[in-house]
């Protein structure tokens, strides 16, 4: 009966943890001697020849020249028995030749350790002193690993133990090097554990102190280590997964907090993936931050006669359908100001080497909605009168509430208003929309004491905020626009004189 | 080779050349005169089975039965034939490289592997013989042997006159070590103190990837002298030569006669270890050169140009050493990993209550885990 053999890629130097295949000095079929080279690899340190640990005939070369891969990986599959004089359990050549995968089976991998030590402890089974543990002195231990037949996992080690018991078997191998990764692989590892009943996962004893006071099982999770070891992460991480319960939703939330995030444990943790909104803001925020050069403005301004004036205008006929906000002015004031300082409405073109100017203002309101947060714009403001600037905010917000903006909402803004005061917030250092030159944040309004003709009276106060890209806007364009804005704010009919 | 500096091949003690050709020389050749075609064929054995045994541990390593390994392969000429030299009862400091020494003190060769399996910190007994453990700090181990040699002086174990009484120490290390302020240390201390040190250097010309013209302007030989310690260079790959010169050395370190600082001009045919890639530092025509001088060569020569190599001897030795590879194999399959609590056994020579203390705690430890018992936290 064939008896398959595979040979793992060893730790070729000190601790290297992977090599390339370089060149195969065998083709499948070719009959090979103990120590005859098989392969020459290239690490890390150098290119060295691996010599055979098995006498028989190359069945499967499981690695391509070129390809780099972790020590522990099998490479090549030498059939131990070609004339099938030994008696095994039923084989399945085609499972070697799928080379990664039948590895579950194949290598049996830590499982070998497994009966070995448990023979040790056991006593009885292999009759080896306890300081004198496994090796193939222990025949349970290389009656495991001696076949690479995938039925052994159903078979004990002494039913298998006599046919194919030789010393060069895995299962001897399997207590390699201490310290050298000659078994690992998450996928055989668990087999491993599962087909042999019982064993105990790899790592050290402050990792194991670890997973005992966080009552999770070391044998239940795959090693990250070197060599399958289970580290401290590993043991951190599984608790904080373990268990972990995806939050329930019904048909009638409306946008469930935390939807598709799980819970730890002990409930102190959710864990969210990252995508979408949240995912394209992180984008858009890191590209921002870290190629635009920001420089912000900020000024006090007294909007009480802003505040008289949308208090008018809400009285008004004309604008009794749609609400007039003090955003609504400040919307208006910032059109202003881009009308009579057009730099500051344009873009940084990179690849090209230009500055674009926008002769349009396509004016960008940041909305938080239950999605995240959206940056839809009024498609040529610049053009609107005041009640279809209302309007149009109007849309906007709603259309950004009920989670419909489209992308076409979103595209090709100029300069953007973010109405951090409607948070109560005095102001902030906003991170520009990219692809803008500017964006306004209008803080909170409040009554303060203000020195107003000479006397300290009760006023409507706001912070104002102009961050611009300083590639292309200077302190100097970004202070007067800032400047016009706050002027129309503290008389609106300044407007009169610039509109 | 250049005929000045470290490499030079001149002032070479030599009494057999690469071509296996006797040489007689007035101070060495009456040191070997004892030695008959037998003791010859032992030498030849000694080398060929360490040879084998090094080419299988490279192998091991290879096929990821081992952590490490490092060859001695091209210097089993200065390692048999110094450690055909010694007597039972001379101690013996080596490196890590000395598996032709371990052999002759009678050290079974698969031992030595438990180190470089990464499952012991030794391997065997030192005092069973005499030879101690590797040392692996490069260097450190001249200056145990030094301060040994100064106990054995004042265990009155030199200068008796009893053959079997009076004992050597030796020390091997390598070029690279006499960079080693240890190296210097152990010069000046064996020499002031008298100590009957042999300072066997294997010059094998290459410490790691530095070169020994990278270490030295002059032989290395050269420096005893200023130490106050007489010095001799061998041709380390000439067996029966670094046999005289060592028996030389040991006689006056026995007699009472103070250190030796021994150069043994040789060459590392293989890496520094199995970590290491030697095609990246030097030549394929110097390895070549080396080739064409191999210490096992030269003496298969002389043996069948006196007619003293029979094919049955050959072939014997060529069945052994497949058997002693085999051996060799199946023990390192067999090495199982050590009770965890052996690391407590050796740290001092008697009990110490401190160490029995941690014993204990770590036991106890070692049990509460689930599943208990020792080893379980594998």
């Amino acid at each position: 009966m064939p008896t398959f053999e595979e040979f793992r890629l060893p730790d070729a130097g000190e601790g290297l943890t992977e090599a390339e295949i370089v060149s195969w000095s065998v083709v499948v079929g070719d009959t090979v001697a103990v120590n005859q080279a098989l392969v020459e690899i290239e690490t890390a340190k150098s290119i060295v020849e691996l010599p055979s640990p098995f006498a028989g005939v190359v069945t499967a070369l499981l690695v391509e020249p070129g390809v780099t891969v972790e020590v522990g990986t099998p490479i090549i599959v030498i059939d131990t028995d070609p004339a099938g004089l030994l008696t095994g359990p039923a084989d399945a050549p085609e499972a070697s030749d799928e080379g990664h995968g039948s590895a579950v089976l194949v290598g049996y991998g830590v499982g070998e350790h497994a009966s070995a030590r448990r023979a040790r402890r056991g006593g009885p089974a292999s009759g080896a002193p306890a300081e004198l543990p496994a090796g193939s002195a222990a025949p349970a231990a290389v009656a495991a690993g001696s076949t690479v037949a995938p039925v052994t996992p159903a078979t004990t080690p002494g039913q298998a133990a006599s046919p194919v018991s030789r010393p060069t078997t895995p299962a001897a191998r399997a207590d390699g090097p201490v310290g050298s990764a000659g078994v690992n692989g998450s996928a055989e590892r668990a087999a491993g554990r599962s087909a042999s009943g019982a064993t105990h996962a790899l790592a050290k004893p402050p990792v194991r102190k670890v997973a005992r006071d966080l009552g999770v099982d070391l044998d239940a999770m795959v090693g990250t280590g070197p060599g399958g070891i289970v580290t401290r992460e590993d043991v951190l991480a599984y608790a904080a997964r373990a268990e972990g319960r995806t939050l329930a939703t019904y048909p009638a939330d409306d946008l469930p907090w935390l939807a598709s995030g799980s819970v730890s444990a002990d409930g102190r943790q959710t864990r969210v993936p990252v995508k979408s909104v949240r995912k394209r803001t992180a984008e858009a925020m890191v590209a921002s931050a870290f190629t635009a050069p920001h420089v912000t403005v900020f000024q006090t301004v007294d909007v009480t006669r802003t505040m008289r004036l949308v208090a008018r205008l809400r009285e008004d006929r004309e604008f009794a359908d749609v609400r007039v906000t003090p955003l609504l002015i400040a919307a208006k004031a910032l059109l202003i100001a881009v009308d009579r300082h057009p730099d500051v409405n344009a873009s940084w073109d990179e690849a090209s080497q230009e500055i674009v100017y926008k002769h349009y203002v396509n004016l960008g309101i940041a909305a938080a909605t239950p999605r995240g947060l959206m940056v839809p714009n009024i498609k040529d403001a610049h053009r609107m009168r005041l009640k279809e600037l209302a309007q149009g905010l109007a849309a906007l917000t709603a259309t950004a509430r009920a989670g419909k903006t489209s992308p076409s909402d979103m595209s090709d803004g100029t300069i953007t208003i973010t109405n951090v005061g409607v948070f109560g917030i005095d102001t902030g250092t906003p991170i520009l929309n990219p692809g803008e030159a500017a964006i306004l944040a209008f803080g909170a309004i409040r009554e303060q004491p203000w020195v107003h003709k000479g006397k300290i009276r009760k006023r409507f106060v706001t912070q104002l905020a102009l961050s611009v890209d300083h590639r292309l806007v200077d302190g100097e364009l970004g202070s007067r626009v800032l400047a016009d804005v706050g002027a129309v704010l503290e008389d609106p009919a300044q407007a009169l004189v610039w509109g | 080779m250049s005929q000045t500096g470290p490499l030079t091949d001149s002032g070479l003690v030599q009494l057999l050349t690469p071509a296996g050709v006797r040489l007689e020389h007035p101070d060495y050749s009456p040191r070997i005169a004892h030695l008959d075609a037998e003791a010859l064929r032992g030498m030849y054995r000694d080398m060929v089975l360490v040879r084998r045994f090094d080419n299988e541990a490279t192998a091991l390593q290879r096929q990821g039965e081992l952590g490490l390994w490092a060859q001695s392969l091209g210097q089993e000429a200065a390692q048999i034939g110094s450690g055909r030299a010694l007597a039972p009862q001379d101690y013996v400091f080596p490196s890590y490289r000395e598996h032709g020494v371990a052999h002759t003190r009678g050290v079974d060769l698969a031992n030595l592997l438990r180190l470089f399996r990464g499952i012991d910190h030794g391997g065997w007994n030192p005092a069973d013989h005499n030879f101690h453990l590797y040392t692996l700090v490069i260097g450190s181990h001249t200056l145990h042997a030094t301060g040994y040699a100064m106990g054995v002086q004042r265990d009155g174990l030199v200068g008796t006159g009893d053959p079997e009484r009076d004992m050597a120490v030796v020390a091997y290390f390598g070029d690279g070590a006499t960079s080693q302020g240890d190296v210097n240390e152990a010069l000046v201390f064996s020499a002031v103190n008298n100590a009957g040190l042999v300072l066997f250097c294997q010059n094998n010309q290459w410490a790691i990837s530095e070169s020994t013209t990278r270490q030295s302007r002059a032989p290395l030989a050269d420096r005893g002298p200023g130490f106050g310690v007489p010095s001799v260079r061998v041709d380390g790959n000439d067996v029966l030569a670094c046999y005289a010169v060592t028996a030389e050395a040991l006689e006056r370190a026995r007699s009472g006669g103070g250190p030796t600082l021994i150069e043994a001009f040789t060459y590392r045919m293989g890496a520094h270890t199995t970590s290491d890639d030697p095609s990246r530092y030097r030549s394929a025509a110097e390895e070549e050169y080396w080739r064409q001088r191999d210490p096992i060569d030269r003496v298969r020569a002389l043996l069948a140009a006196e007619g003293e190599l029979p094919a049955e001897f050959e072939a014997q030795l060529a069945a052994d050493s497949d058997a002693l590879g085999e051996r060799i194999r199946a023990a390192v399959h067999a090495m199982g990993r050590p009770s965890t609590s052996s690391m407590f056994d050796h740290v001092y020579a008697g009990p110490n209550a401190i160490v029995d203390a941690e014993r204990a705690w770590f036991q106890e430890y070692e049990a509460s885990f689930l599943g208990g018992g020792e080893g379980a936290h594998r």
